[in-house]
């Protein structure tokens, strides 16, 4: 039996002989593994930037919103109802137990004033359990107290958009501020949050006690009811727990009969995640599979050159033959140039489809994200092309004939 | 005890008409014989040789090569063969191209598992032998024809065989090289005892050799020794 290294010295001879059909015939496999690692590393980034956008709303965040009502036989639509109230909140902070936090919210958009600086923004009337809800500390000041929702204080919490554009580089707190020209503190600034998933500017906020939104901004709402709720679960296992001890809950306390439909809507953002994840990998591997047609071209390229090299090399076979080769020999030296071939070019393929996607991320300002796994799985296909498409041509040239590969010009 | 021993071997080419190429030859060649094999074109000299080169089987017939049947061995097991008892030498010198002397020689011991020092050593000191000192980095294309089959006989010493087969060794040769050559086979055979069997259509050829067997549609017509001068 030959030994790899004399094999392996043999085949790299044979494809530095023929330079320019060697490294054509990588070219397929180059361009088919770096398609391969670029496509990946665009589904996957786009699937952590959803995830990352996600998460930017809270963890194990589940929203109650009220149900749709029904006006003379013309159903309203989701939250056309006021059924949830300050109290519900406070009911199931106190006997949800898999519940961690509750924040009640009523929101509305409203003008608000600095100095000569307009600008208009939504305004949520909410408790201070809305930090630790949405994960959402603060840049600077301090949040507003229990004592302030009860006493119906007049203070808020600005967001950065919100800041930037009513102070422009100023120190916003202890400032006054006019929402709906009502004077409010500015008592904390929210950290910087970013877009939210469907590209809303979650930093164009302000945060001031529910209360206070109740009697002196949003007037017109009927007393304590509130337009949603939101919860934060102990923990990702808790989710179901706490969105079914919510539902059962508010069931019993809106007196809701057993063959009614809920009159509220409990939403878990990790089902909303859970799909977007989902949606996100379909298209990853629906990317990765039409890349990897093309690295079955190129490994169909291979085997084409192969059996090529066989022809060509009918006499050095039969001298091989002749000399004491045996079938496995000849088979194992074209299995190995096919595998040389292919396995420089999947590593030359690796390192573009790394640089390919990096300057894709920085030019079309998408990000990407090249997991290790893609890279082992393109190395590996390569290999298994390698072999693959290797074996028949190897195969071909370890049943020629000695006597009649000897004869042959 | 024979080296070379076939029973009553015959070769039919199913492709050919059902003709036989080699038609039930009885042969004997002892350790130590030099033998030229004459004859026309398709008189079955050729056929014969891949037979003794375990190069082919027999349709028929027993094959003897140091008293093992080599007639039912399988094609690796023929390579094996090939590549420890046998030392072929062509017309053609059949050396790998765009590979040096050096690994050319070194081809065989490939396959047999030499370690690569000792691969090297040998073939230098089969090169050496050779009178190619200095050449052993040169390409086939790069060393004139005597140079290149001297070569080829590197090869196939190297391994030690008990046999030479040498088809037609000065067919591509000028007369001088040819018998250069040959003076090296009659020295082979001489001083180290070696076994070899010749293909040649030429009598002056035949002539250096001590055993002259003539073939003729598939059969031995004669078989005489050479008269020693």
């Amino acid at each position: 039996m030959i030994s790899i290294p004399s094999t392996l010295k043999i085949s790299l001879r044979a494809l530095r002989v023929n330079k320019m059909r060697s490294s054509l015939t990588m070219l397929g496999i180059i361009i088919g593994v770096s398609a391969v690692i670029t496509m990946l590393a665009v589904g996957t980034g786009a699937s952590a930037k959803i995830t990352e956008q996600i998460s930017t709303m809270g963890s194990n965040l589940i929203i109650i919103v009220p149900g749709s009502t029904t006006s003379g036989g013309a159903r309203l639509g989701g939250g056309s109802q006021s059924t949830l109230s300050r109290d519900d909140a406070e009911a199931i902070k106190n006997e949800c137990p898999a519940v961690a936090e509750v924040a009640p919210i009523l929101n509305g958009a409203a003008q608000v004033v600095y100095g000569n600086q307009n600008w208009s923004t939504g305004i949520y009337g909410t408790t201070p359990g809305i930090l630790e809800v949405r994960d959402w500390p603060l840049a600077s000041g301090r949040p507003f107290t229990d004592q302030d929702v009860r006493s119906a204080t007049k203070v808020c919490l600005l967001g950065q958009t919100v800041v930037d554009n009513l102070f422009g580089g100023m120190d916003p707190l202890g400032q006054i501020v006019r929402i709906k020209k009502v004077p409010f503190t500015v008592v904390g600034v929210l950290a910087r949050k970013g877009q939210s998933l469907v590209g809303q500017d979650q930093d164009d906020t302000i945060y001031i006690p529910v209360t206070t939104a109740q009697n002196k901004i949003f007037g017109r709402s009927i007393p304590g009811m509130v337009r949603s709720i939101m919860v934060k679960a102990r923990s990702k296992e808790d989710l179901d727990a706490a969105e079914r001890q919510i539902t059962e809950l508010l069931r019993q306390r809106h007196r809701v009969g057993p063959n009614q439909e809920d009159d509220f809507t409990v939403r878990n953002l990790t089902q909303m995640m859970q799909v977007a994840e989902q949606s996100t990998m379909i298209m990853t591997l629906l990317l990765g599979a039409i890349a990897s047609v093309s690295m079955l071209v190129g490994g169909i390229g291979i085997m084409n050159i192969m059996l090529v090299s066989v022809t060509e090399r009918t006499r050095e076979i039969g001298i091989r033959m002749a000399v004491g080769a045996r079938s496995w020999d000849i088979r194992l030296q074209f299995i190995i140039e096919a595998l040389t071939l292919s396995l420089i070019g999947g590593m030359v393929g690796i390192a573009i489809g790394i640089a390919g996607s990096k300057i894709l991320s920085v030019a079309a300002d998408w990000p990407t994200v090249v997991s290790p796994l893609s890279i082992f799985f393109a190395f590996g296909f390569s290999a298994f092309i390698g072999i693959f498409f290797g074996f028949y041509p190897a195969y071909k040239a370890s049943l020629l004939n000695p006597i009649e590969a000897l004869r042959y010009e | 005890m024979a080296l070379i021993e076939t029973e009553k071997i015959s070769k039919v080419y199913t492709l050919g008409g059902g003709l036989a190429a080699l038609d039930g030859v009885s042969l004997k060649i002892e350790q130590g014989e030099f033998v030229a094999i004459m004859g026309p074109s398709g008189s079955g000299k050729s056929t014969f040789m891949n037979l003794v080169g375990c190069l082919d089987s027999p349709s028929t017939g027993r094959y003897l090569l140091e008293s093992v049947d080599v007639g039912d061995l399988s094609r690796d097991e023929l390579a094996g063969i090939r590549n420890e008892k046998i030392g072929f030498v062509f017309q053609g010198f059949n050396l790998l191209s765009r590979t040096s002397a050096l690994e050319n020689v070194e081809l065989p011991m490939l396959y047999s598992n030499v370690p690569a020092t000792e691969r090297k050593h040998r073939a230098l000191a089969g090169l050496k032998a050779m009178g190619l000192e200095g050449w052993e980095r040169h390409h086939p294309n790069q060393l004139s024809g005597g140079q290149q089959q001297r070569v080829a006989i590197a090869r196939a010493l190297v391994n030690n065989p008990s046999l030479i087969l040498a088809d037609e060794p000065t067919g591509n040769l000028d007369t001088k090289t040819g018998s250069e050559i040959m003076a090296l086979f009659v020295r082979l055979n001489r001083e180290k005892g070696l076994t070899i069997v010749l293909v040649t259509h030429e009598s002056d050829i035949a002539a250096m050799s001590r055993r002259i067997i003539k073939f003729l549609d598939g059969r031995i017509v004669s078989d005489e020794p050479v008269r020693q001068p």
